[in-house]
């Protein structure tokens, strides 16, 4: 815990911290077996400026509840959250959410869907919600499908259209909660490269939260692991690949031995619950 | 990004030339059943096999029909059942609608009612029309009221089971975004219920039809149901099928027409792209 302490300190003395979650402990109340269940303990996390932060951890390890206080969903009692140094609790139109499933309301077509988190929080006037969505339709190489509706879409443009509905809003922080989880592969991979040529061009600060360490390790600048039982942040990874980063970094050596030091880290957590559980 | 050609998942089915019959099987099949029921029918009529005291045939029912229409009767008749059945469709979709919604937001508000709506769904709407007669008269009143009671419950019931059904994840997605209560009413809440108030429509105008034809065989001297008990009491049983086939008619074109308008609102309905 120490040593990540002294890193979020060299971070904040480096750059300008955007998110900052400090000694955040998050209890929930389980109805069906009448307990309260510990979902993480202890968490603190520091994101700067313009950085893209990867969060990856066995399932159960509090990973998408922390993203879901960030977003506002859920409300923490424990600790602190700042944004731009600001304390936070709640829902705020400064952070824009991808969620897993694409969430599209299906009686709206593409320009619809993408418009809505724009008219949701009522920043822009209309003139530039109309040019905004069509800049952001095109951004995620939808030209052309603006007029169909989600059902005729597949599932990796149903994300498309996720990710630029969250993107059109112009957020300080983009949180992105497993997006490409249920794609398949050969989709996941594209998706993942033009998250990062996107990325690259609107320099957002990222939170994304995902259970495959190859991708986190191909997205980030830092990959956060966390452990279970209780969730807490276990070890941090500062991923220094030059970028653009090409798919084909995922098969070089350096790549490969980070990724397997990850992996051997989360190995470890499950091979603990496995002790806890045969106890 | 262009490598990735985003391909269509759904295909339009291709236009093949078939012949009228196989177009159109169904109703052929079921039109010539029809058709030779009808001729067996009218068979036995000719043949005098069938008393007109009990029943009565097809060419005989057509004349009454015609010479009913020209006296006027078939046509007053209707127009004083066809108005307390729309006012009291209206009274239904208005107050059925906005209770619905209300009853579905509100989970307080639905715990208090809810036995209270189980027990009138429960309840033949119809066994009250001695009660309702009571209150409003055996005149229109009476009428719209059962219609409106009728109508009213299919209505509100499917479109409270419509914004409690309301899928999670939008409403999380909406919440996400900073959406107000009444923005994620006006752009989540009622969309999605939209199907569901067409479902109660559609059982509505079913339920008000049967209302007002038995509201007006019970009590009154006007409309299509007096039409056809009164026939009953003469034994003018061509009058009577007139009646009766009359009020058949009228509910197969509104199911029909009800079945059009909610087709219309779920065009972005998966199971609706790529034809009719």
């Amino acid at each position: 815990m120490n040593a990540v302490a002294a890193q979020v300190q060299r971070h904040a003395a480096t750059s300008r911290s955007k998110l900052a979650i400090d000694h955040m402990t998050y209890r929930y109340w389980v109805e069906r077996n009448q307990t309260e269940f510990l979902a993480f303990d202890d968490v603190s996390l520091d994101v700067r400026e313009g950085e893209f932060v990867c969060i990856v951890g066995p399932s159960g390890c509090g990973k998408t509840t922390l993203l879901n206080i960030v977003a506002g969903l859920l409300r923490y009692q424990e600790g602190t959250m700042r944004i731009n140094g600001e304390l936070v609790n709640g829902p705020g139109v400064g952070r824009s959410m991808v969620f897993q499933s694409a969430s599209l309301l299906p009686w709206r077509t593409v320009r619809g869907n993408v418009r809505y988190g724009m008219e949701m929080q009522r920043r822009f006037d209309r003139a530039t919600m109309d040019a905004r969505t069509e800049q952001f339709i095109r951004m995620v190489g939808l030209s052309g499908f603006e007029e169909r509706y989600p059902s005729e879409l597949s599932g990796g443009m149903q994300q498309r259209v996720n990710l630029a509905r969250a993107l059109a809003t112009d957020p300080d922080v983009l949180l992105m909660d497993e997006p490409f989880a249920a794609l398949d592969a050969q989709t996941r991979e594209f998706m993942q490269s033009e998250l990062l040529n996107i990325w690259a061009r609107s320099r957002k600060t990222v939170l994304f939260i995902t259970h495959q360490i190859d991708e986190a390790v191909y997205l980030a600048d830092r990959v956060v692991v966390m452990g279970t039982r209780p969730g807490r942040i276990k070890q941090e990874f500062h991923v220094d690949f030059p970028r653009p980063r090409e798919l084909s970094l995922k098969r070089g050596a350096d790549f490969l031995r980070m990724s397997d030091d990850i992996w051997k880290l989360i190995e470890e957590e499950a091979d603990r619950i496995n002790v806890i559980r045969a106890e | 990004m262009a490598s990735i050609a985003p391909s269509l998942p759904v295909s339009r089915p291709a236009a093949r030339k078939v012949g009228f019959y196989k177009r159109h099987e169904a109703a052929s099949l079921g039109l010539s059943t029809l058709a030779a029921l009808i001729a067996i029918w009218e068979f036995c009529w000719q043949m005098g096999w069938i008393s007109p005291l009990f029943f009565s045939g097809p060419s005989a029912i057509a004349r009454k029909f015609v010479e009913l229409c020209a006296d006027g009767q078939l046509a007053a008749n209707a127009l004083y059942s066809g108005k307390n059945y729309l006012i009291g469709l209206a009274l239904a979709f208005f107050v059925g609608v906005p209770l619905g919604i209300l009853l579905g937001w509100y989970r307080r508000a639905l715990m208090m009612f809810d036995p209270l709506i189980n027990a009138l769904y429960a309840t033949p709407r119809i066994a009250l029309y001695p009660l309702i007669i009571i209150w409003f008269g055996i005149g229109s009143g009476s009428k719209i009221f059962v219609v409106f009671l009728s109508a009213m419950l299919p209505i509100m019931v499917n479109t409270l089971a419509g914004v409690r059904n309301i899928d999670a994840d939008l409403l999380r997605a909406a919440r996400a975004f900073c959406a107000t209560d009444r923005q994620i009413f006006t752009t989540v809440a009622l969309p999605y219920s939209v199907p569901f108030i067409l479902t109660g429509v559609r059982q509505g105008v079913a339920h008000g039809l049967i209302g007002v034809i038995i509201a007006e065989l019970s009590a009154g001297n006007e409309g299509i149901g007096f039409m056809i008990a009164y026939a009953g009491q003469m034994f003018a049983t061509d009058t009577l099928m007139v009646g009766v086939l009359v009020t058949a008619f009228a509910g197969m074109v509104i199911t029909w027409g009800a079945e059009r308008i909610q087709r219309r609102f779920q065009r972005w309905r998966p199971e609706h792209v790529g034809g009719r």
